[in-house]
C-alpha cells in the first residue's frame, strides 16, 4: 500500500489554531537562535571553525569506509562487540537479539533520533521489552505516545500546563501543577528506579571517533552516563555519518555543538564511552538506513555533514510557527525537509514545500550544509519524479506556456485590470482563493507598466 | 551608459509605479533606459515550485530579450537572484552567461555601478522599518545578516540614508522572513499568513510608518496582512523614494 502524502501546511494551519501554543513555540526557539547569536559572536573565529567542521566531515565521509573499519578495530580492541545493520529493520533484530539472548526485559534509555528513526521502541514493546525513555523531554513524548517533534528539545511545542496534564494521566502527579520544577522533580523520581532495575541501557551517538573506538555522547541530564553505567549491558546505536577521525576533530564540534543547538557554551556532560566495565558487555551498532545511498547522490550528500544540532531548526520561521510534528516524519524543519525525501520520496513530497527559501539555516549551519539550495533542488527532484500533485503540475505548466509568449503573457496581466479582483490565474490556482482568506488582495491599478511606458516613451 | 530595464511580471501587472519610478531614476541619473517590449517573466515561480524544466520557454524568452545588454537592472532582488543563480533550464551558451552576469537588482546597481552618493531631489520625513527580501539579503548580499557576524554594511540603507528626513526604526527581528515566498504564500498559507502578520506587527511596534524594501512582492504580501490586521502601515518601494515620492 502506497503510504499517504504528509500535509504539512495542514497540519501546520491545526497548530496555528492555537494562539497560545504557537506564540510560546515561536518564542521560545527564537530565544535559542538569539543565545546562539550571542554565543557565536563570542568566538572571533566562529567562521573559520564552520569551514573546518565542513572540512572535516567532508574528508570522513569521502572516506568513510576506512574510518568505520578503523573504528571498529579500536572498539574491538576495547573490548566492545561491534554490529553492521544494513536497515532499520536489521539495527532491531540486532539490538532484540542481544536482549534476547541474556534474557534482557528491561532497557533504559538516552535520547537518540536514530532509535526514533528505526521505530525501535515499539518493535521491542511488542516483543516483549520494557523501553523507558530517561530524558524528560523524551519522556514526556514517549508518555504522550507522540514522536519529538524537536531533535534537541523534544517536547518544545508543549506547554508546561500540557506536560502537568501528560504527568498527570501516566505518573499520577497533579494535572493542575504545572510548576516546571515539580514536572521535573517528579519526572526524576519516576524514573529513578528503573536504572536500577534495568537489565539493559541505551544511547545513541553524537560522535564516533575512529582513532579511539569510542562513542561520544553530549547531554544535560546525565541520563546517558547512568543508563551506560548502571546496568549490566549497553547497547550505543550508531549511524555510520557520526564518524570523525580524531580527538583533535571532535574538539572542534564539540566547540560548536551545543553553542549552535542551545546557545549554552557546552553541554553538562560530554561523556566518551570507550569499553566495558570488567563484567559487563558494550555493543555497537553502525546502522546505514539509507546513509550509504544517500552519500551517493551528488546534490545531496554534504545532508551528511549534519550533527544534529538544530540550530537550523530554531531559526526557520516556518518551523517555528508550524511545529515539528506537522512535517510527520522523525526528522522536522529545514534539515528534516532535506533528508526526509531519502527515506521515501512519495509520503514526503510536501516537506521541501515547507519552506520560503530564505536561507536562515544554510548561514546558522555548523557544518555549512547548502541547506535551502538543497531544498530547492529537491523540489525538482520531485517534480521530475511525477510527485508533484496533477493540479499544481498543470498549472505550473499552463503557467510555463504563457510566460513563454509575449502575446499570451499580455493577455492574462492586461486581463486582471479587466477582472480587477483577482491575481493572475497561474497565481490562484491551488487552493481556491488561497491568497485572500489571510490577506487583503492588492488593487489592480488602471495600467500596467508596459501600457504606461508605450503611453509615456512610446515614440523613442 | 545603456541599461536595460527588466520588469518583473507582478510589478508589470500590479505595481506599474515601482516600474515607473526606477525607469525615471535611471534617468534622472543619466543613464540611456531602454525596456524590451517582449519581456515577461524570468521564470521564478516555476523554477521555485520545481518545474524548471517548464521555466525554458520564459527563460530562452527572456534572454532573447535581454542578450547583449552591459547592464541589466531590475527592482526585484528574487528575480535578479533567480537570473543570477538560477536560470539554468536552457543550455549555458555565451549569450546566456553573458545575460545572467549583467543582471543587477536597483539597489546594488545604484551602489556598486553607478556609486551614486546624493538624491537631492528626493525628501521623506518619515519613520521607516527597512525589509530585505531575503534572496536579495542573502543570495544578492546587499546587506550583512543577523547570523553571521561580520562588520555591518547595508546597501539599501546606505542609499536610503542620503534622503533627507528619513529615519530608520529596529523592528526586533529585523531580518525574519516575511512568509511570502512565492508559491508558498498560496500553498504554505496558513504559516505564510502567520509569518507576515508578525512581521508587520514586529515592525508597527518597532514605531514604523512606512515599511520599505527592494522587493515589491515582499511589500505586496505584507500589505495585504496589515489591512486584514488594520494596522495602519504603508508600504513603498526603495526606488519610488530615491525617485523622490512625497506622500
Amino acid at each position: 500500500m502506497r503510504e499517504k502524502r504528509i500535509d504539512h501546511a495542514e497540519a501546520a494551519s491545526e497548530f496555528i489554531a492555537s494562539t497560545e501554543h504557537v506564540e510560546f513555540h515561536d518564542r521560545r526557539l527564537w530565544d535559542l537562535r538569539k543565545k546562539r547569536d550571542r554565543e557565536s559572536e563570542s568566538i572571533p573565529e566562529w567562521e573559520t571553525l564552520r569551514a573546518l567542521a565542513s572540512a572535516i566531515k567532508e574528508h570522513t565521509l569521502t572516506h568513510l569506509a576506512d574510518y568505520l573499519e578503523e573504528f571498529e578495530r579500536n572498539a574491538v580492541r576495547n573490548g566492545a562487540k561491534v554490529h553492521w545493520a544494513v536497515d532499520a529493520q536489521a539495527h532491531n533484530d540486532i539490538v532484540f537479539d542481544i536482549l534476547r539472548t541474556r534474557d534482557a526485559r528491561t532497557l533504559v534509555k538516552a535520547k537518540s533520533m536514530l532509535t526514533e528513526e528505526c521505530e525501535m521502541r515499539p518493535f521491542l514493546e511488542k516483543r516483549g521489552i520494557q523501553v523507558i525513555e530517561t530524558d524528560l523531554a523524551e519522556r514526556i513524548q514517549q508518555l504522550d505516545d507522540e514522536p519529538p517533534s524537536h531533535i534537541v528539545v523534544p517536547s518544545v511545542h508543549k506547554l508546561r500546563q500540557d506536560v502537568a496534564q501528560v504527568f498527570g494521566r501516566t505518573i499520577g502527579t497533579d494535572p493542575n501543577n504545572s510548576d516546571p520544577h515539580y514536572l521535573a522533580e517528579s519526572q526524576r523520581r519516576n524514573t529513578r528506579p528503573y536504572f536500577l532495575e534495568a537489565d539493559a541501557g541505551m544511547t545513541g551517538a553524537n560522535f564516533a571517533v575512529a582513532e579511539t573506538g569510542s562513542i561520544v555522547v553530549c547531554t544535560n541530564e546525565g541520563n546517558a552516563d547512568l543508563s551506560v553505567n548502571v546496568p549490566p549491558l549497553y547497547i550505543a546505536s550508531v549511524g555510520i555519518e557520526k564518524l570523525v577521525p580524531r580527538l583533535e576533530h571532535l574538539a572542534v564540534y564539540i566547540r560548536m555543538l551545543s553553542r549552535s543547538a542551545l546557545g549554552s557554551p557546552i553541554t553538562q556532560y560530554t561523556s566518551h564511552f570507550r569499553a566495558p566495565r570488567p563484567g559487563t558487555e558494550m555493543h555497537i551498532v553502525l546502522v546505514d538506513n539509507g546513509r550509504s545511498e544517500r552519500l551517493g547522490m551528488a546534490e545531496f550528500w554534504t545532508s551528511l555533514k549534519c550533527i544534529r544540532c538544530g540550530a537550523c531548526m530554531n531559526t526557520c520561521p516556518v518551523y517555528r510557527r508550524s511545529g515539528g510534528l506537522s512535517y510527520g516524519a522523525t526528522y522536522s524543519g529545514p534539515i528534516g525537509v532535506i533528508i526526509d525525501p531519502t527515506f521515501n520520496l512519495r509520503k514526503y513530497s510536501n516537506l521541501p514545500f515547507a519552506s520560503t527559501l530564505n536561507g536562515s539555516c544554510t548561514n546558522v549551519c555548523p557544518v555549512k550544509i547548502n541547506i535551502h539550495d538543497q531544498i530547492y533542488k529537491w523540489r525538482q527532484v520531485i517534480a521530475e519524479r511525477g510527485q508533484l500533485p496533477f493540479v499544481k503540475k498543470q498549472a505550473l505548466q499552463a503557467a510555463g506556456k504563457v510566460l513563454a509568449s509575449p502575446k499570451l503573457y499580455r493577455a492574462a496581466v492586461e486581463g486582471v485590470h479587466v477582472a480587477a479582483e483577482h491575481l493572475p490565474r497561474f497565481m490562484v490556482y491551488s487552493r481556491f482563493n488561497a491568497w485572500g482568506r489571510s490577506r487583503d488582495v492588492p488593487a489592480a491599478p488602471p495600467q500596467t507598466f508596459r501600457q504606461w511606458y508605450l503611453n509615456n516613451r512610446g515614440s523613442q | 551608459m545603456k541599461v536595460a530595464l527588466f520588469v518583473p511580471c507582478f510589478i508589470d501587472a500590479f505595481f506599474p509605479e515601482v516600474g515607473i519610478a526606477t525607469l525615471e531614476l535611471l534617468e534622472r541619473l543619466g543613464c540611456e533606459v531602454i525596456y524590451p517590449l517582449d519581456q515577461t517573466c524570468c521564470g521564478q515561480p516555476l523554477g521555485n515550485s520545481g518545474c524548471e524544466a517548464e521555466a525554458a520557454g520564459a527563460e530562452a524568452l527572456f534572454v532573447r530579450n535581454f542578450a547583449g545588454f552591459e547592464y541589466i537592472v531590475s527592482p526585484s532582488g528574487s528575480c535578479t537572484h533567480h537570473v543570477r543563480n538560477h536560470l539554468t533550464a536552457i543550455e549555458q551558451t555565451e549569450t546566456v552567461k553573458q545575460v545572467r552576469g549583467s543582471v543587477y537588482e536597483l539597489v546594488e546597481f545604484l551602489h556598486d555601478v553607478l556609486q551614486v552618493d546624493a538624491f537631492p531631489w528626493a525628501e521623506f520625513p518619515h519613520k521607516i522599518g527597512l525589509h530585505n527580501g531575503c534572496g536579495t539579503l542573502r543570495a544578492l548580499r546587499t546587506a550583512t545578516t543577523s547570523e553571521i557576524d561580520e562588520p555591518f554594511f547595508s546597501k539599501p540603507m546606505r542609499l536610503l540614508s542620503k534622503i533627507k528626513g528619513i529615519e530608520f526604526v529596529t523592528p526586533s527581528r529585523p531580518d525574519e522572513c516575511c512568509g511570502f515566498g512565492g508559491t508558498f504564500s498560496l500553498f504554505e498559507e496558513p504559516v505564510s499568513a502567520k509569518m507576515g502578520y508578525d512581521k508587520v506587527t514586529d515592525h508597527k511596534n518597532a514605531g514604523a510608518e512606512y515599511i520599505v524594501s527592494a522587493d515589491s512582492s515582499c511589500l505586496m504580501h505584507q500589505k495585504g496582512c496589515a489591512e486584514r490586521l488594520g494596522l495602519d502601515l504603508r508600504f513603498i518601494h526603495v526606488a519610488q523614494i530615491l525617485n523622490g515620492a512625497r506622500e
